[in-house]
């Protein structure tokens, strides 16, 4: 379906494309085999000026919106969420420079991520803190003219590789919610460490890692935004991004597709090819209508993110359930579609679907986000 | 430095058809691509480019429908592109298609290095670059596989042969042609495809070039092209089964007669 993308656009689109189907899609099963994180892929990407997207002008940006960084991981997606994570959880990492930082942060960090030359990482969860965040034990003293980080965080996308994360711990445990506050941690802080990388079901080339903190000191300037204002922040960052993940969702879903119609074509049982049987075609059917479903509301959504940037929650969290559901049910018939074939690690449906099963847990779990839908839907019609 | 890029316009080799009554490939309704080995030319350009400094110029020989491929340089990093067009160039051989890029060089100006595909994948003849490198009086190495070192005064390169490779030195002005493992061309840039959209391109005409009539297009192409046609295939293929001393005695057999 055409959905009216601008120019620029369209172009982004043709360069992921082109990444995705001659970069990503050849090593894809290596790099999940080896769980190895990639940095040749990133790097050009870069090169392709795709870490500029959502980056202001200013900082050296394209000062693309919520669909135009929606669109690009899409087409990643479509290859490998892996690196579609690794990807998109670099901005997650930067977002709260763009939404609170002050000038001088922005000016220090953004150029940087714009290029691709430093890279991103965002620290919420915790061991105790999954869902319910307010359970944060990571603390920040401030002592003189430095905050003294103390705690561990835990599933942290990007670790290890990053240079730029943004941390929440609490300022003030007295102010419950208000008493979280977000710093800016830098790879080689002292007393900051990153823990082995974690054994993953499934998006394996995405690095997982604890990030440790240990009398880690930082300089006053690195809090972002006031002390205090850590989880709204953190609120809108992920609002922000959650599209994102809806739309990996939209492009693993449309890879998991292309191959089950791919495989459908050529598999012959009963004399012809299982296409012509309408037991398949009508999985496939239903697959289809899927995918274009929510490509249409993570479009739609990202586009009034766009327009209405203090109202995002419900739309933010109602594509990011929708197209995540859809990927998970599409990997599955896929391999369904594909028989003993799709179960085998050859061909690329089963790692689909083990990949798939993420999206409906991180960035907020699906039922956290049907929660949120839920609350908007109390207040409109209070 | 100034490097300058010769590419052509040719069709997707991955759909290729001939024209059963003419004997010429069938044009047609195929898509249109960047020579491949002219997509590496570029991208050693743009590398020696990023490294020393200077423009990249490509330049390519075609009706007005090869502007597509010179944007699509521009987005992978050329600084400007020339299209050389005009009816007249029709049909051209290599023999005319050197002549001609060699007046739209001249017409270019000065320039330290010309780089070029190994050949095309359409007429596959490899003649054009060292053609153009001879009418230009320069020293040319083809089938470059690496550039070991490079200054501004010179290069010193691989030249792949059959068995092995040569190392070469060469002072500029040189010409190279290279092979695909050169390198590994890069996705066009986000600021290349903006930059691309709007620039403007240099057009010129056989009159431009100052081009003699007689040496351009048909009219100046010695090559006649008598037949084209597809390799017969090569029957007469056997299994051996067996052990593995049963078929070493079969293949011994086989190869007896022609000792």
């Amino acid at each position: 379906m055409d959905y009216f993308l601008s120019e620029e656009q369209q172009m982004i689109v043709d360069i992921t494309r082109q990444i995705t189907d001659e970069r990503i899609i050849p090593i894809r099963a290596e790099l999940d085999e080896k769980h190895q994180f990639p940095r040749q892929i990133l790097n050009e990407m870069a090169q392709a000026d795709l870490f500029g997207v959502p980056i202001p002008e200013e900082y050296g940006g394209f000062g693309g919106g919520c669909l135009d960084i929606a669109i690009t991981v899409e087409q990643l997606g479509r290859g490998c969420i892996g690196v579609g994570t690794a990807f998109a959880a670099n901005f997650l990492g930067v977002y709260p420079i763009i939404i609170a930082g002050s000038e001088e942060m922005k000016q220090k960090y953004l150029p940087d991520v714009a290029t691709g030359k430093k890279f991103g990482a965002f620290g919420l969860t915790e061991a105790n803190a999954g869902s319910d965040a307010s359970g944060i034990q990571t603390t920040a003293v401030l002592d003189g003219d430095e905050w003294v980080l103390n705690g561990t965080k835990q599933w942290i996308t990007n670790g290890g590789e990053a240079q730029i994360y943004s941390v929440v711990a609490i300022t003030d445990r007295s102010r419950g919610p208000r008493g979280a506050s977000l710093f800016v941690v830098e790879e080689g802080d002292p007393g900051f460490s990153c823990g082995p990388k974690e054994k993953k079901m499934g998006i394996r080339a995405s690095s997982t890692t604890e990030l440790i903190f240990k009398d880690c000191r930082i300089p006053k300037d690195r809090l972002i935004g006031r002390a205090g204002t850590g989880f709204i922040t953190v609120m809108k960052t992920l609002d922000l991004s959650r599209p994102g993940i809806a739309a990996l969702g939209v492009g693993l879903a449309q890879g998991a597709l292309d191959e089950a119609v791919k495989y459908a074509k050529q598999r012959q049982q009963f004399g012809k090819p299982i296409i012509a049987f309408q037991a398949v075609q009508h999985m496939l059917a239903d697959m289809a209508i899927g995918i274009e479903s929510a490509r249409a509301l993570v479009y739609a959504a990202a586009r009034h993110i766009q327009a209405h940037p203090k109202d995002m929650s419900k739309a933010s969290a109602m594509c990011k359930t929708y197209a995540t559901d859809v990927a998970m049910k599409v990997a599955t018939d896929a391999v369904q579609v594909m028989g003993g074939y799709g179960y085998m690690c050859e061909y690329p449906a089963e790692k689909m679907m083990r990949d798939a099963k993420i999206l409906q847990i991180y960035e907020g779990t699906n039922q956290i986000q049907r929660n949120v839908i839920g609350q908007e839907l109390n207040k409109e019609y209070s | 430095m100034k490097i300058i890029v010769c590419v052509k316009q040719v069709p997707d080799a991955s759909d290729v058809r001939l024209d059963p009554v003419t004997n010429t490939l069938a044009r047609e309704g195929v898509q249109s691509i960047m020579n491949p080995y002219d997509q590496h030319a570029l991208e050693e350009a743009v590398r020696l480019k990023e490294k020393h400094g200077g423009e990249v110029i490509v330049v390519t020989m075609g009706p007005p429908q090869a502007e597509e491929i010179l944007r699509l340089a521009i987005s992978c990093g050329a600084d400007s592109v020339v299209l050389v067009s005009d009816r007249a160039f029709a049909g051209a051989d290599t023999w005319a298609t050197s002549y001609t890029l060699e007046h739209a060089v001249k017409k270019i100006g000065a320039f330290d290095l010309i780089l070029c595909g190994k050949q095309a994948i359409d007429g596959d003849t490899a003649q054009v670059g060292p053609g153009l490198a001879t009418r230009l009086d320069i020293p040319y190495l083809t089938c470059v596989q690496k550039v070991r070192e490079s200054s501004d005064k010179g290069l010193i390169v691989e030249r792949m042969m059959d068995d092995g490779y040569d190392v070469v030195a060469v002072d500029y002005p040189a010409l190279l042609t290279v092979v695909k493992n050169i390198n590994e061309p890069r996705v066009p840039s986000l600021k290349g495809k903006m930059k691309a959209k709007k620039a403007e391109i240099l057009r010129l005409s056989a009159a431009d070039i100052g081009a003699d009539a007689a040496c351009i297009g048909l009219p100046g192409s010695p090559t006649k092209v008598v037949n084209v046609f597809p390799p017969e295939t090569r029957g007469g293929r056997s299994v051996l089964t067996g052990t593995l001393d049963e078929q070493l005695d079969q293949l011994v057999d086989k190869l007896l007669p022609y000792l």
